[in-house]
């Protein structure tokens, strides 16, 4: 019998579970360790951050769909990883600390055979002062965020009513945060939601950025066959926030916030300030911040990650300069080196280096968007991961046969750009592969002929659609596993 | 006193912005519905040839 334990039930911790559970007959045991009692399909909470839908539509408890599925639930947060024991058993093992209402607190140890870390980032709000929900800005990256950023965005509207005129900024909030794709997404809705109001007179929209260019999506950018012309994302994304009524500052580190002022550092060493109203920033990610010891209690943390916390996996962490980056670089299994019993898919892993060209100002401060892992690349990652460990139980196979690097992988990114069966629209992008292959396709890095980038109203029935049919998937109704990741 | 508009010397003014007949074309519902099921293929055509 094998104990498979999975942290984390997000996209690629509950897409990993779930076809695990399938796979795996029921003489395996699989555990889940989450801190939260809810899944939450977080591309939709966009539409929660603008009153479009409410936090029930986008989340559901976690506990009565493992209980039908067989799966051993544990609310709490996994604090770290003894990959080889301790003095007393060699059998590898998780510390966790409950967070559920009635044991919170309690500490356990849970042994695995095989461990999935899916923890996913930790919010790092601390990383840039003032940031961040209780402080000076709102997030739309948990559904709790967005409910705040939405009550705040409300009052916000009505002072506007009142006659109040009012600046709205919206971006990233470090100089190395990812995820533009949702703070461009909240933008657009905002600004839709400002315009049905009536409101835009009274409006100042701001985005603020750490790209060097527009649409760099923390992926060096794109090009895009587009009206007769191969085009970049750059020229894409700056006409969409152009016809939005949205200014914008690029090039931009937030270093610091305080009530209604922005500080930020732009890669020519200026340092500047932008006031706002309302402020809607990402922030940095960065590893759950889970220590590793040996059998001794020794701390061999930064054998299990790297510095940024991320777990290392089957990727080239040497270093190479910018011009040596190749996607064979990327991880195509998400196993750790050292412990080959550890997988770390979704955006729990280290990336080897970022995609956009790294980008210094004068002081020294680094001014480039991280990877972004988040979306289909994590149940992808998440779906190949459990794969691996079925054939490595049933089969005892150690040569992989499911394999999905970011290098050979393509991305379906749809922005939302307003709501409505009929008056809605969102900007459909694809790219393939998602980290440039310059060896194969020398002149674009991408193969074109899968590329897209188009606005309408085609875009928004596809995220609805997405959003019902990832939450029917993440529910296990019927025929489930027939829905690609 | 008279204020002109000036069009250009900012950022925002540069970029190109859509014509009132992509504005139709991006909410026509005939249109729409090809686009649908064309970028949905699309999709589903990265979908399956992004991991083995």
């Amino acid at each position: 019998m094998a104990k498979v334990v999975v942290l984390g039930a997000g996209i690629s911790g509950h897409t990993a579970a779930s076809h695990i559970r399938k796979k795996l007959g029921r003489k395996h045991e699989v555990i889940v360790v989450s801190p939260s009692e809810y899944y939450q399909w977080i591309p939709s909470n966009i539409w929660v951050g603008v009153g479009r839908m409410t936090i029930d539509q986008v989340r559901f408890k976690l506990a009565p769909l493992y209980k039908r599925w067989g799966i051993k639930f544990e609310q709490a947060k996994a604090v770290a990883i003894y990959p080889g024991g301790n003095e007393l058993n060699n059998k590898p093992y998780v510390s966790v600390e409950y967070t559920s209402s009635g044991k919170k607190g309690e500490k356990a140890d849970i042994e695995y055979d095989f461990l999935i870390n899916a923890t996913g980032p930790k919010l790092n709000f601390e990383a840039t002062e003032g940031l961040g929900p209780g402080k000076f800005t709102h997030s739309v990256c948990s559904c709790d965020h967005a409910v705040e950023t939405w009550e705040e965005l409300k009052t916000c509207i009505n002072r506007m009513k009142n006659g109040e005129k009012l600046k709205f900024l919206i971006g990233t909030g470090h100089p190395g945060a990812t995820c533009q794709g949702a703070a461009f997404e909240y933008a657009l809705n905002m600004a839709n939601e400002i315009k049905r109001t009536g409101m835009m007179n009274q409006a100042e929209l701001i985005w603020i950025t750490n790209e060097y260019e527009l649409g760099d999506f923390g992926m060096g950018g794109a090009f895009i066959k587009r009206g007769g012309y191969i085009t970049s994302t750059k020229t894409f994304s700056e006409s969409v926030l152009a016809e939005y009524g949205i200014r914008w500052i690029k090039r931009a580190g937030v270093t610091k916030v305080e009530k209604g002022l922005a500080y930020y550092e732009t890669l020519d060493g200026e340092k500047k300030t932008q006031e706002f109203d309302f402020a809607m920033l990402i922030p940095a990610f960065a590893g759950s911040g889970m220590k590793a010891f040996n059998k001794n209690g020794e701390d061999i943390s930064n054998t299990l990650f790297a510095p940024n916390g991320f777990m290392k996996v089957d990727a080239d962490y040497s270093g190479k300069p910018f011009e040596d980056w190749n996607i064979e670089d990327w991880p195509s299994v998400y196993q750790n080196p050292l412990y080959k019993n550890i997988f770390a898919p979704g955006i729990a892993f280290a990336p080897p280096h970022q995609i956009s060209k790294p980008m210094k100002s004068p002081n020294g401060t680094l001014i480039t968007p991280a990877p972004p892992r988040t979306g289909m690349p994590s149940g992808v990652t998440g779906k190949i991961v459990a794969l691996n460990i079925v054939d490595m139980i049933n089969k005892d196979q150690t040569d992989f046969r499911h394999k999905a690097s970011m290098g050979k992988m393509g991305a379906a990114c749809i922005v939302s750009a307003g709501f409505g069966l009929f008056k809605g629209q969102a900007a459909t992008m694809t790219v393939f592969p998602i980290v440039p292959d310059w060896e194969k396709y020398p002149q674009w890095g991408r193969d074109l002929s899968y590329t897209v980038g188009e606005i309408g109203l085609a875009g928004h029935w596809i995220k609805l659609l997405l959003h019902y049919l990832f939450l029917h998937k993440a529910k296990g109704y019927p025929f489930w596993w027939l829905l690609p990741e | 006193m008279s204020k002109n508009i000036v069009r250009g010397y900012y950022e925002e003014s540069y970029p190109p912005l859509p014509t009132k007949a992509t504005k139709f074309w991006r909410r026509n519902i005939a249109k729409q519905v090809i686009r649908f099921f064309i970028l949905n293929l699309r999709i589903m055509r990265i979908i399956v040839g992004g991991h083995s």
